[in-house]
């Protein structure tokens, strides 16, 4: 188990981003994967005291604190009513509802992992992470961003007209995710993330205009062929890397004809 | 050492504990055993409490993050859970009890947030809890006859 020898609760982001820039502290979100780690950490750096646990929405956008836990984004009339619920989808088999009363948006986008739901949702959509030092980037240029000792402070989902749609395959309920995939459509192109693969998630867009016509049975097939083809995939114990291609073109054909209201 | 102050089942305490202290490890030295140790990789949901009335996993949650707040174990809440326990017992669910105090905090949580789920409501809440023993649905027969005999009342 990780070790602490001090814990400070800031009370800005400048002294959290000072504290942060010592190689032995770290930032706290939910801690929850933190504390699956080994190691010793100096100074636990905790934000929780800067009222980032809050959504705040208005007409243009909806900003998310990082200190917002995934049942507050599960549970979030407004977030979900825009994305059509993809965002309950996508946390809803998180491990259980304690476990998603402490992990936080912010450790879950700022980790970047492979398996993240919360990422491959989040990706899918026209999103932006406010860095406390860095400014505001675009989710998908954040997601290939090296980890550095900057801060996530929020993450800002642009009120976008879109349709969406999210599914993954697990082994079992609670688990993680074998694959994880949603398909968007907004500013008139269509996009599909895929999350599990089991590298972090990628963002495919229709470049080749495949679905320009719309959707149908054909169109959708041939997109979700493309996404497979455009689609690293590995193999580790929760499954091979020609089961999740194959889970790729199943789960972008399906979530594509449900936003098209044809499933 | 820091300080914290903080409400354990209704009563205030101070204390002083170290940075990395968790919670799981404060509330069994303040004799609240029922607060059981599983996984403490926050997976199992043995661990369960409440804090300001929200389920948690003790064993991921840092002492200190409960300064200032009100925790509660099944030692503070026999009365609440008494109303549905005996219901459960009656299915035999449990077999070695390891698991029952977690399931019944959460128990307690959803009932809270949700006075009449369905079996999906239910099954969903209770996900977290992970019972080694049994195969979930005697504890969830017991829930659903305890919420029917609410409804004859
Ligand atoms: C047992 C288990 C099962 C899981 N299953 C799933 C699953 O099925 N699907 C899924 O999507 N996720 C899953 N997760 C991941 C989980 O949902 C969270 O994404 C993860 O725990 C990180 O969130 P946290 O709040 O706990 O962050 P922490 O553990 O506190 O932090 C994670 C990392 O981010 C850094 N950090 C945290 N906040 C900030 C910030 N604001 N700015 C800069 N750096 C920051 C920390 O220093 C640390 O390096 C699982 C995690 C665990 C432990
Ligand atoms: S001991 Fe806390 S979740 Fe298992
Ligand atoms: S009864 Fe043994 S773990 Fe649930």
């Amino acid at each position: 188990m990780i070790t602490f020898q001090k814990y400070v609760k800031v009370q800005s982001l400048d002294e959290a981003y000072e504290l942060n820039k010592t190689r032995k502290n770290r930032i706290i979100g939910g801690m929850m994967w933190l504390r699956t780690g080994r190691g010793s950490v100096n100074t636990a750096i905790d934000i929780s005291g800067l009222g980032l646990d809050t959504i705040e929405e208005d007409d243009e956008e909806f900003k998310i604190g990082a200190m917002v836990s995934l049942r507050k984004i599960e549970k979030h009339e407004g977030l979900n009513s825009y994305s059509n619920n993809a965002v309950q989808s996508a946390v809803k088999d998180i491990v259980g509802v304690q476990f998603r009363n402490m992990a936080t948006v912010g450790g879950s986008i700022w980790g970047r992992f492979g398996f993240s739901d919360v990422l491959t949702v989040f990706l899918a959509m026209d999103t932006y992470v406010e860095l406390h030092n860095a400014g505001i980037v675009p989710l998908s240029e954040f997601v290939n961003m090296k980890r550095d000792d900057d801060i996530l402070v929020r993450i800002i989902v642009k009120k976008t007209p879109i349709k969406i749609s999210y599914s993954a395959v697990r082994a079992q309920r609670t688990d993680f995710p074998v694959l994880a995939c949603a398909v968007s459509e907004f500013d008139g192109m269509y996009k599909t993330t895929i999350g599990a693969r089991p590298g972090k998630a990628i963002l495919i867009k229709d470049e080749d205009g495949i679905m320009a016509a719309g959707i149908t049975s054909d169109s959708a097939k041939a997109y979700a062929d493309y996404v497979a083809s455009h689609t690293p995939t590995d193999s580790n114990l929760r499954g091979s890397a020609e089961y999740r291609t194959h889970l790729t073109k199943v789960l972008t054909e399906r979530n594509l004809l449900r936003i098209g209201g044809i499933e | 050492m820091i300080d914290i102050n903080l409400t354990l089942n209704g009563k205030k305490i101070s204390d002083q504990v170290d940075a990395d202290s968790v919670l799981l490890d404060f509330l069994r030295d303040h004799d609240c055993y029922s607060v059981k140790r599983g996984c403490e990789t926050s997976n199992c949901g043995l661990c369960t409490v409440l804090m300001d009335g929200m389920p948690v996993l003790s064993c991921s949650m840092l002492t200190v993050r409960a300064d200032g707040h009100s925790i509660q174990t099944l030692e503070g809440l026999q009365e609440e859970a008494s109303s549905f326990v005996g219901f459960i017992a009656d299915q035999g669910a449990d077999q070695c009890g390891f698991c029952n105090p977690g399931f019944v905090m959460n128990t307690i949580a959803l009932l809270r947030e949700n006075p009449d789920p369905t079996d999906d409501e239910i099954r969903a809440f209770l996900a977290g809890n992970l019972c080694r023993c049994s195969g979930y649905e005697g504890q969830l027969r017991g829930i659903r006859n305890y919420l029917n005999s609410r409804v004859k009342e």
